[in-house]
């Protein structure tokens, strides 16, 4: 029998640290969970006044009069769609480049490295190249534009997602279809992209979680507009900047429907995100 | 050292001659000096300890190797006459007559009809209803098709690993290739889906050409009709398994196989 000997002032200091360790911790969480509450708290307390059938049928009103945020609502959904339909495939491309042809390349790390720092670019700095480089050549504002800005934001997020869901397939998968004769191109669409379908779709859900709550890129892109447009070639309202311009008015009814615009984009992107978490979570389950 | 009797089988017609094949990843030999003849319709065994090469030797014959940069083999590989490791050789159409199933089961994230109907689909044109003859067919030599007829439309991922594995082969026997190339292909099943997958290795050498690569001597010993054994990326003994097995010429190969190394 081996003597078994515990020191017990070490023992109850170690057993001290563990506590105070274990309460810094949870004091942590508990303030982000609070900031959190306290957020969806406040909009919801400011913002269900707002939220009425008339906030999704009535456009923009004048202070005093009644109306709804039904243009900016048709705005946002627009623009965020073309910026999916633009981005979504050219980042699953370049997505299957970097994990299944570029690999460690020169060119590949250059595209990874560029597709960072879009990742990481302030929102304004890519809404005023966007401006400099369509709004002035066409002399006017334009969802089209909105939708480059939006989708110049998007896009390497796509990327990034598509290729690190591509590389956790295994690659005895690829082997595999490589040895039924199948050529690269096949193996990497039909199998390799298949087999991680869930995770690249959680990858573009969170990019247009992202853009569809960005305002600065919009605010000299897509302008905004107070009627109804449909129209992408033209101004057209979007709901970050109409919150933007109603919350900083003098106006009662205007601060309100901002609330209410908020309450209402806050839990499209909370809806979204949950979204993608459930299809995630199926995909681990095999 | 030179190895003993690489030419056998002489009596047999040649599937796959390998001849003088030199094997690097990178700067370090995999394979050296190899020769050695696989016979059309027999089920040749690669056995020997980890690290030895035998599954690279096996990926030499499929040229899999080449979906990696800085793996390259020298020497001559003859698939009835033809060096598959000419630099011209087309590899997909190479990999269409030379299947391989491996160690894990791989199923495809598609439905199992789908998992048989890939390959095919790639080379052939067929209408649906040859589509279902061919996968049944196909599931039937592989001897899944009673466990999986009625679930054809679900992923193959349901199936057990025993079943995604026969999955496998009936993929690669429904491109109806010449030579099957098996690595290791039972070490992660259980002992009930070993024996069924031995019994179909069995069967399926009276169409294939087939070349196995196992950890489990028995297993070779059971299925095979040549066994080669291999050391440090040499080939120490080629031969009539029985012989091999029991009348070894070699002391090492002897030592392997009754257990006193390895």
């Amino acid at each position: 029998m081996i003597e078994h000997k515990i020191n017990k002032a070490i023992y109850a200091k170690r057993r001290r640290s563990n506590s105070i360790g274990i309460t810094l911790s949870m004091l942590a969480m508990a303030i982000g969970l609070m900031a959190l509450f306290w957020i969806l708290g406040v909009l919801l307390y400011k913002g269900l006044d707002a939220i009425s059938w008339s906030m999704f049928v009535e456009s923009t009103p004048a202070p005093g009069s009644p109306g709804g945020l039904a243009n900016a609502i048709v705005g946002s959904l627009l623009m965020v769609a073309a910026c999916t339909l633009v981005s979504t495939p050219i980042g699953i491309l370049a997505g299957i480049y970097l994990s299944e042809y570029g690999h460690d390349s020169k060119f590949a790390a250059l595209t990874r490295f560029v597709t960072d720092i879009m990742l990481s670019a302030p929102s304004i700095v890519i809404g005023l190249f966007v401006y400099a480089l369509v709004v002035v050549p066409m002399g006017n504002f334009s969802g089209w534009a909105g939708s480059i800005a939006l989708g110049l934001i998007a896009l390497p997020v796509v990327v990034r997602t598509t290729e690190n869901m591509l590389r956790l397939v295994p690659s005895p998968l690829r082997e595999a279809a490589t040895a039924l004769g199948a050529p690269k191109w096949k193996v990497s669409t039909a199998v390799v992209l298949r087999a991680s379908s869930s995770g690249v779709v959680t990858g573009i859900l969170l990019a247009i979680a992202r853009v569809s709550g960005e305002t600065a890129p919009l605010l000299f892109t897509a302008l905004s507009n107070q009627f109804m447009s449909t129209d992408m070639g033209t101004p057209v309202a979007s709901l970050p900047v109409v919150i933007y311009q109603f919350a900083m008015s003098p106006y009662d009814d205007w601060v309100s429907l901002a609330w209410g615009g908020a309450l209402l984009i806050t839990f499209a992107v909370l809806a979204i995100n949950v979204v993608a978490r459930v299809v995630f979570r199926d995909k681990s389950k095999g | 050292m030179t190895p003993v009797d690489t030419t056998t089988p002489t009596a047999e017609k040649l599937a796959l001659e390998i001849k003088d094949l030199n094997f690097f990843y990178g700067s370090f030999q995999g394979l050296k000096d190899i020769n050695l003849g696989i016979a059309e319709k027999k089920v040749t065994a690669f056995i020997g300890p980890s690290g030895c090469g035998k599954s690279t030797l096996l990926r030499t014959l499929n040229r899999m190797y080449s979906l990696y940069p800085g793996q390259r083999a020298e020497g001559e590989i003859k698939f009835y006459g033809q060096n598959i490791l000419d630099a011209r050789q087309d590899l997909n159409l190479l990999r269409s007559r030379i299947g391989m199933v491996f160690q894990k089961p791989t199923p495809f994230p598609m439905s199992i009809y789908d998992n048989v109907a890939f390959g095919v689909r790639l080379y052939e044109k067929l209408s649906s209803s040859d589509m279902d003859d061919r996968v049944e067919w196909s599931l039937r030599k592989a001897a899944i098709w009673e466990e999986a007829k009625d679930k054809l439309s679900q992923s193959g991922l349901s199936l057990s690993g025993g079943q995604q594995q026969r999955l496998c082969i009936a993929r690669s026997v429904a491109i109806k290739p010449s030579v099957l190339l098996l690595d290791e292909p039972t070490s992660a099943l259980d002992p009930i889906s070993t024996a069924k997958v031995e019994e179909l290795i069995n069967e399926l050498k009276q169409d294939y050409t087939i070349a196995i690569v196992t950890h489990n001597m028995q297993q070779a010993a059971r299925v095979s009709d040549y066994t080669a054994y291999m050391y440090l990326g040499e080939l120490v003994e080629f031969g009539d398994t029985e012989q091999l097995f029991f009348k070894p010429k070699r002391s090492e190969t002897e030592d392997y196989i009754t257990g006193r190394f390895g």
